[in-house]
């Protein structure tokens, strides 16, 4: 998959744990093909106060503001990382297309097997959705990236945008070996009885089974425009919601909000009940129904 | 069909009146408030607490009853917290949880062990198992006797036979003078315990597990961490592999031998950088 071998199409969304190698340990047990890591820049960065996370009657909204002890510190955990056996992906973000390359730089010789890079955070200044919203600066970004790193690529997509597969486009023809599809959805939650926004940073990121929808469209139309292979994320909480990524073009897909409520042994379920369903439908290997929807 | 996240009931946003506000010392008050799901917290449980506009912070429960009623106590020592206590009764206030796991509740010879406002679990605990203990011992530490907090009720709670109460303060302004765990090396060559309870200041708990390491006393302790998500997802609250708002806050010996290089030595700071306590 773009580059990088994985046992199962299941993957770690970046942002859930993840700033411990430790912590990442049980994922892998949980039978993740890949683990992603939470986003890391060059310098340490503290994120928002709380309340950082609010739960909404379809889905969490985020704004934990991106924290991590910047890449001189976190190539530890990247190299305690590699130890569970299973490739570990590093998230990388950066104000400029020379941050997003030195980090990305340092986490490979760190040990990284590939790096996501996040330009899609939904509610951080300078950085994130502001680069991947301007497909000059994102080009840009992925050709520094691609430059100083010979390990895959990925580039993590912001669903807010006009249209998707515009921007999935310009990361392909950068040199994106794959792309993410896609980040949280930009959303707010006020309290009506205190009457005030409850996210600190006041906009988040929604994820969870609201976004699931959403995130199989954009998956779907960026498999019609861009050849690279594409990793579905949003929502995803069952086998079910798997396959219909894979149906819409995705070669694999990232798990995150999921993990809190069905435990790390939700990537074993995942893909047990993907291969399962393989069976039934008398299907060789997950490759055959990826993109299948389009054929129709 | 599996529960889905949005779905974690507990989570969500409760917005409740603070309904009354009662001063322990003259940095730490105690916040009442109505809310049926903390109501049925087990003692160890935390919940998270907002403050419109402010901040949103992790507590210990202090007290919890089948009519509603919840109680939290603050120590004034930041921001967050210094806002709550300008609070006046009636004012708003955001409540989730109850989050976490609680203490394992044993009827044997009890030891309770408890710093500052670590208190606060142990004496929740204290009231719950009080009158189903063999012997039940509540050893409270602080740095003077205005911070020995909650002196009364635990006189009262423990008002039984084979109960006893040990105070200690560093300046020597009550009790014995000194850490709370100099009385305990001696108590625990002395008697036999079937298990301790502690809740305080990490180096004071650590020294509490080496001690009980030593004399082969079972051992729960409730661990402290920046919280963030409170569900298990951020990763903010690790240690070692554990998460402390899903995995913990208690943690039995067996999990604290698995996290001795970070336990009562180090945490992680809001950047995720591990930092010494």
């Amino acid at each position: 998959m773009g580059g990088l071998r994985l046992a199962n199409p299941t993957m770690l969304a970046s942002g859930i744990l993840g700033l411990s190698a430790e912590s990442l340990g049980d994922i892998a047990m949980g039978g993740a093909g890949a683990i992603v890591t939470k986003s890391v820049g060059l310098k340490p960065r503290n994120g928002y106060a709380n309340p950082t996370i609010v739960q909404t009657s379809c889905g969490l909204i985020n704004a934990i503001g991106l924290p991590n002890p910047g890449i001189g510190e976190f190539v530890k955990e990247i190299r305690e990382a590699k130890n569970f056996g299973v490739p570990v992906v590093v998230s990388v973000y950066g104000y400029s297309a020379e941050d997003y390359a030195t980090v990305a730089k340092k986490a490979v010789a760190a040990g990284a097997d590939a790096v996501e890079l996040n330009v899609s955070c939904p509610h951080a200044e300078e950085t994130g959705s502001e680069i991947g919203q301007n497909t000059e600066i994102l080009a840009e970004v992925v050709r520094k990236v691609k430059a100083v790193v010979k390990k895959p690529a990925f580039v993590k997509l912001s669903p807010n945008v006009t249209n998707i597969a515009d921007t999935a486009e310009v990361a392909a023809k950068a040199g994106a070996n794959a792309l993410t599809a896609t980040n949280t959805v930009k959303a707010m939650a006020i309290d009506t009885e205190a009457t005030v926004p409850i996210l600190s940073n006041k906009i988040g990121g929604l994820s969870g089974p609201a976004i699931k929808p959403i995130a199989v469209r954009c998956v779907y139309e960026i498999y019609e425009s861009v050849k690279v292979p594409i990793i579905g994320s949003g929502g995803i909480t069952n086998w079910h919601d798997a396959v219909e990524f894979l149906l819409a073009g995705a070669t694999a897909v990232q798990i995150g909000t999921a993990t809190a409520s069905n435990g790390p042994n939700v990537f074993k379920k995942v893909t047990r009940g993907i291969d399962a369903y393989l069976r039934r439908k008398g299907f060789k290997s997950v490759n055959e129904i990826v993109g299948l929807s389009h054929r129709s | 069909m599996k529960l889905s996240a949005y779905r974690i009931a507990a989570n969500k946003l409760r917005t409740t009146p603070i309904l009354s506000i009662e001063a322990e010392s003259s940095t730490v008050k105690t916040f009442t408030f109505r809310d049926q799901r903390c109501a049925r917290a087990e003692p160890g449980q935390f919940l998270m607490l907002w403050i419109p506009s402010v901040d949103e912070i992790p507590l210990s429960i202090l007290h919890a009853e089948e009519n509603g009623m919840v109680s939290v106590a603050v120590q004034e020592v930041g921001e967050a917290t210094s806002a709550l206590h300008n609070k006046t009764i009636g004012e708003l206030i955001g409540i989730r949880g109850p989050f976490g796991n609680s203490f394992t509740p044993k009827n044997g010879r009890i030891l309770m062990v408890s710093g500052g406002t670590g208190v606060v679990p142990t004496l929740f605990l204290a009231e719950r198992l009080a009158s189903k203990t063999a012997k039940l011992v509540f050893a409270i530490g602080a740095k003077r006797k205005e911070e020995l907090l909650f002196m009364n009720r635990i006189k009262r709670t423990l008002g039984g036979e084979e109960t006893q109460v040990i105070a200690t303060t560093e300046d020597g302004s009550y009790g014995i003078k000194g850490l709370v765990t100099k009385p305990l090396q001696k108590l625990l060559e002395r008697e036999k315990f079937d298990m301790i309870y502690t809740c305080g200041p990490e180096q004071m708990m650590r020294k509490v597990f080496d001690l009980a390491e030593k004399c082969e006393v079972a051992l729960e302790a409730s661990l402290e961490r920046l919280m963030r998500c409170a569900i298990g997802l951020c990763g903010s609250c690790v240690v070692g592999r554990f998460r402390v708002c899903k995995d913990g806050p208690v943690f039995t010996a067996k999990q604290l031998r698995q996290v001795k290089a970070e336990f009562g030595v180090s945490k992680r700071d809001f950047s995720g950088r591990k930092i010494p306590l």
